[in-house]
């Protein structure tokens, strides 16, 4: 028999964590701490550890269920229903974009793909400009990301990539186009090609094995499988926070109730079900802002296939990406876009695959020779990007209006031609767009001459998202800003917003270590503020 | 060839498969929504939902039926029995994928499938003109292929739906790997 993985979540549990599993409650439950934090990922996680580090009291509530590296079996079928947000089929309100999040302890960082970018500097400059964060520039955040880098075990990627991601640099290469490898937040990675379902060897340093642990040996609390509902307002103040447990299923309410007290409550369930806590909980809104310039990088699909086997589901899925799409125009300009490829699983490649009936079955004998890219469109610069906003259904659960505009589909357009011409560039025998309208073209020419004429309209146009954004927008200017530079939610002394919801706009590169960073300095600004010392470090 | 014949094809051929009535109608526009949102109330209303399970059941359970052979023809077995067998485990697949979604995506599937369960909306928005049980496999991919790129949203988004819950559930199957070359996950010792 080969030697067992440890698995540090079953050893934690044994050492006496304190976890609720909230779908086991036979009764309603108060409980009460110092910091409620709502959400168990890259922020809500980032921030659990320092408070409690810092020797404040802590209950971390999350939607999700607890899973470790021994649940995690690299099967689609169990994975997207266990970890992700609505079965990892989260769509925006008129279903045009498909958005990937993550919903388990850990949040997305479970689940990502393990892709470590710094904020790009373009980005924190258009933020020290135009938002009024004079902490956006590298000086002020390097010991920060430093901080989250070791914390999370960033590190140069020194195995060659997979086929997928070699073609794009191959590709990339050909045309004179500048390409480089991804950071990688892993230690001790086998290379297996799995990090979307959970990471079986415990390689991947998200925070379900990095601060949810260094929390809960800190005295901390999590409960899984509770909705936060609402918070209670009175006055300026918030007094408690309302969950509602969910059943064994993790789906539909079980019917009890769990009501969280505290001095001071952190909301970072992500944007989307951040600023939707907030709408429910009818917190005020003197921006007006709440909810709105929500982002996504929205992301369009191309793919190939290769007379050689690609096998695009082996190893590390995201290790080589190119940003000479973001940096040719300047940032308010055109819409610039970053390439990366994806890992190709059956499940998910069918769903993006357009068509049905033989021609999808045609595609999909030849999956083994499949490649895939993505351009992931930055939004949220120019006045035609406003991003989305969230609004609640009739049933209070959140959802995001997102319009697809001319000026998008003239960016996703551009996107898919680059694409097309570096997958021919590397290699692909045929090129077919993820296009309702789309065929399989047979060389650069011909790809060039039928891309540009496809029209671009939602739902034709495959568009998803793995990358939600804003919606609780942090200005130094409160007329633009939902949020204080300091992470304080303005109109209520005692409620802090520390995750991705922050951004007043997308990034142009893969968010979490930009949400360790910032919710590492926020959260530790919030411990001094609570215990009047400075605040305990990351480990 | 297959993949590129398929769009082409269809779009030469369907105005003379007699289908005539249902474009008409499909341009009607606004009346196609109004379907979908009665169709769903009825449904709802007449099919009182277990609060622990989604199910499809009578008309609405035969609509899938129906349908799913179009969207999975090429993947599925020639052999009748085999077909069957493969058909029955993936739409309990789908099913089983529609009671992992949030109940307000659950109650927009009913509605869906529900709509399909009407005699009138199934006669003039798919243009099948008899029952599901008995309806045919070109009737049907003619229709998903209008709906594929139909000129209203709510109906490109009622086919994105029956894509992603047919296909994805066949895929998730471990049984449909062989087919496409994928030999499923590696084995690590847990």
């Amino acid at each position: 028999m080969t030697a067992r993985i440890p698995d540090p979540i079953e050893a934690g549990l044994k050492r006496g964590w304190r976890t609720i599993d909230a779908s086991t409650l036979e009764h309603d439950r108060t409980l009460e701490a110092d910091v409620v934090i709502v959400g168990s990922g890259a922020g809500g996680a980032i921030s659990a550890e320092i408070l409690a580090r810092s020797g404040l009291s802590v209950i971390v509530v999350e939607e999700g269920p607890l899973k470790s590296s021994r649940d995690f079996q690299m099967r689609e079928a169990e994975a997207y229903p266990q970890l992700y947000q609505e079965s990892a089929a989260r769509k925006t309100a008129d279903k045009a974009i498909n958005i990937l999040q993550g919903r388990a302890v850990g949040g997305s960082t479970t689940v990502n793909w393990t892709s470590s970018f710094r904020t790009p500097q373009p980005t924190l400059d258009w933020w020290r400009d135009h938002h009024g964060l004079a902490f956006a520039s590298n000086d002020e955040l390097a010991p920060w990301f430093a901080m989250a880098e070791r914390r999370t075990g960033v590190v140069d990627w020194l195995v060659g990539p997979n086929e997928n991601n070699a073609i794009l640099r191959r590709g990339a290469e050909k045309l004179g186009i500048s390409s480089a490898a991804i950071r990688r937040n892993v230690q001790g990675c086998w290379n297996l090609g799995y990090c979307g379902m959970g990471c079986p060897t415990n390689a991947k340093q998200s925070m379900l094995v990095t601060s949810i642990p260094a929390a809960l040996d800190n005295g901390a609390t999590l409960i899984t499988r509770a909705r936060a509902e609402r918070l209670r307002l009175r006055g300026q103040k918030a007094e408690e926070l309302v969950c509602s447990a969910l059943g064994a299923d993790g789906v539909l309410p079980s019917g009890r109730e769990l009501r969280l007290r505290a001095r001071h409550f952190v909301v970072a369930g992500g944007a989307i079900n951040t600023p939707a806590l907030l709408l429910r909980s009818q917190a005020p809104d003197p921006s007006g802002q709440l909810g709105k310039r929500t982002f996504l990088h929205p992301t369009v699909i191309s793919a190939a296939f290769y007379e050689k086997r690609v096998e695009g589901w082996a190893g590390a899925p995201q290790s080589v990406y190119s940003d000479h799409f973001l940096s040719r125009d300047p940032i308010d300009g055109p819409m610039g876009y970053m390439l990366e490829t994806p890992p190709v699983h059956p499940l998910m490649a069918a769903t993006m695959m357009s068509g049905f009936g033989e021609q999808h079955a045609a595609a999909m004998r030849d999956f083994a020779h499949l490649g895939g890219m993505l351009a992931l469109l930055r939004d949220g610069f120019h006045d035609e990007s406003p991003g989305g906003a969230v609004r609640l259904r009739s049933d209070g659960s959140g959802e995001l209006d997102y319009e697809l505009n001319d000026y998008l589909w003239d960016g996703a357009r551009r996107a898919l031609l680059s694409m097309a011409e570096i997958q021919f560039a590397a290699g692909a025998r045929t090129v077919q767009p993820a296009h309702e309208k789309a065929q399989r073209y047979r060389s650069w020419a011909e790809a060039r001459r039928e891309i540009a004429a496809l029209p671009q309209r939602a739902h034709v146009t495959r568009v998803v998202s793995a990358h939600a954004m804003g919606g609780c927008a942090m200005s130094g200017d409160e007329r633009r800003g939902v949020v204080d530079p300091a992470g304080r939610y303005r109109g209520l002394a005692n409620v802090s917003v520390h995750d991705g919801s922050l951004f007043p706009t997308s990034l142009g590169a893969n968010p979490q270590l930009t949400i360790y960073a910032i919710t590492a300095r926020l959260a530790s600004g919030l411990a001094a503020n609570l215990t009047g010392r400075p605040a305990a470090a990351l480990a | 060839m297959a993949y590129t014949g398929g769009m082409a094809n269809s779009r030469n051929t369907r105005n003379k498969s007699g289908s005539t009535s249902r474009r008409t109608f499909l341009a009607a526009g606004g009346l196609a929504a109004l379907a979908l949102g009665a169709g769903g109330a009825w449904y709802r209303a007449t099919h009182r939902q277990t609060p622990h399970g989604f199910a499809l059941d009578g008309e609405a359970r035969a609509a899938l039926h129906a349908i799913a052979p179009a969207i999975l023809d090429g993947a599925l077995a020639h052999d009748p029995g085999r077909r069957q067998r493969q058909l029955g485990a993936a739409i309990d697949a789908v099913e089983a994928a529609i009671r992992g979604l949030p109940q307000a995506t659950q109650e927009e599937v009913q509605d869906l499938f529900g709509l399909l369960a009407l005699r009138p909306a199934r006669r003039l928005l798919t243009g099948v003109p008899t029952g599901w049980e008995s309806a045919d496999l070109a009737h049907v991919s003619a229709f998903l292929q209008e709906w594929r790129v139909h000129r209203l949203k709510l109906m490109r988004s009622a086919y994105g739906a029956l894509h992603d819950l047919v296909l994805g559930a066949w895929y998730a199957q471990p049984a449909s790997w062989e087919a496409i070359g994928y030999p499923g996950p590696p084995r690590v010792p847990a």
